[in-house]
């Protein structure tokens, strides 16, 4: 929650929510492409969900599920990361329609 | 060392860094905190940052990015900060007002660690508090603009060492930190890299489970100041380590022990080619700045290999 004037600070302007950036939607931020996850092609190795700058991949009971696109700024990482299965990568970058 | 971390078990705890942060898309500064974080999972962190990319774009006014609690602080006194807060805890503990096991962690750039923090992480290190500093250093001042700082490479091209007629980047060789970490005789010092993540997490929970000063440096491409594709941080990271240029060792107790040996030592071409900092060495006047850069890594390394002989 933003405080509306100085008044609502905290002393030391202490943040008391944690994580509370969750609310800033860092997903409109995508510029061309976009990761699109292909289940068939994964072997869950989690590494798109170590390597994702920005916490977007989603993971279930040791799972990837598929991508956050609130938050996911498009980098690609995980699409270049990705070691997929028999040569096929599992993520890849697709142009987004807008 | 102890046993491999499995990842799909790992991916079942919390991650402590939210998503929503303002770091630029592809950036490997929150990569770093992320994996430091996991690898504390198990204790309760106090975690802190000096000023730099990290440390603005996490918590900008009224939103923070960190589950941990954690304390901003200026550029220069990320050290002196957090060995504050570990003595108050330590008086507490002796008061009986606290009794968890906390363990305390700072992350820094190279700015606020090479520079402008040296002094105070010297002195926290002198002193002997129970910290951990990890230092991400992406090798110039990025947040302010890609300024030249002392952890930047010979020949990189920076705003104020823009290459041209007059210098050809930066004329300095980068400072080793690591090194000179070590040299303080802290229990435990060590370089690592993302894209080694088993190495670097291995290495983050066995400096925490050491009493006494700890500090780990991490590389961390830049795709804005290394004016390289947008995906390739992790890459880029492989090749730092592939070609030497980041060989992965740790100091532990003195003994020094190099923990990834490439099978194959790459050219540092490699690394230099696919980064836009680097792109005017490849011209006929430039060329003896890689010959440099690769005799100063060929030499660091052989010392890194025989010290590591010396030291088992």
């Amino acid at each position: 929650m933003k405080p509306e004037g100085w008044r609502d600070l905290t002393p030391g302007a202490v943040i008391l929510d944690a994580g509370n950036a969750r609310e800033v939607k860092t997903g409109t931020w995508r510029t061309v492409d976009k990761p699109v996850f292909k289940e068939e092609h994964c072997s869950n190795c989690m590494l798109c969900w170590l390597f994702c700058p920005d916490m977007a991949v989603i993971v279930k009971d040791g799972k990837m599920v598929g991508f956050d696109y609130e938050y996911c700024k498009g980098c690609g990482i995980c699409a270049f990361e990705c070691p997929g299965k028999k040569g096929q990568k599992a993520i890849f970058m697709e142009e987004e329609k807008k | 060392m102890a046993v491999q971390i499995n990842l799909k078990e790992l991916s079942k705890k919390e991650l402590m860094l939210s998503p929503g942060h303002r770091l630029c898309a592809g950036c490997t500064a929150p990569i770093i905190a992320k994996m430091v974080l996991l690898a504390a999972a198990d204790y309760p962190v106090v975690a802190n940052s000096p000023t730099g990319c990290l440390e603005v774009s996490t918590c900008i006014s009224d939103y923070t990015a960190w589950k941990v609690p954690w304390i901003h602080t200026a550029f220069e006194n990320a050290g002196a900060t957090l060995s504050g807060v570990e003595t108050m805890y330590r008086a507490w503990k002796r008061k009986g007002k606290i009794d968890k096991e906390v363990k305390f962690i700072a992350i820094g750039g190279d700015g606020g660690t090479y520079d402008i923090g040296l002094q105070s992480l010297s002195g926290a290190m002198e002193r002997g508090h129970d910290l951990l500093y990890v230092c991400y250093d992406n090798g110039a001042y990025m947040n302010t603009g890609i300024q030249r700082s002392s952890a930047t490479p010979l020949g990189a091209d920076t705003t104020t060492s823009p290459a041209g007629t007059a210098v050809p980047g930066k004329v300095q060789r980068r400072k080793d930190l690591t090194r000179i970490m070590a040299a303080h005789n802290i229990p435990y010092a060590a370089q690592a890299a993302p894209s080694h993540w088993q190495d670097f997490l291995k290495k983050v929970k066995k400096a925490l489970e050491i009493k006494g000063p700890k500090f780990i440096n991490v590389i961390s491409p830049c795709n804005r100041g290394w004016r390289s594709r947008l995906d390739d941080a992790i890459q880029l990271s492989r090749l730092a380590v592939q070609t030497c240029y980041w060989p992965l060792y740790e100091v532990a107790e003195g003994a020094t022990k190099v923990t990834y040996k490439p099978r194959e030592k790459k050219p540092i071409e490699e690394f230099l080619k696919v980064q836009g900092r680097f792109k005017h060495l490849f011209t006929p006047e430039n060329e003896w700045i890689i010959k440099k850069f690769q005799q100063d890594i060929d030499q660091e390394w052989e010392r890194l290999l025989q010290e590591e002989s010396q030291s088992s």
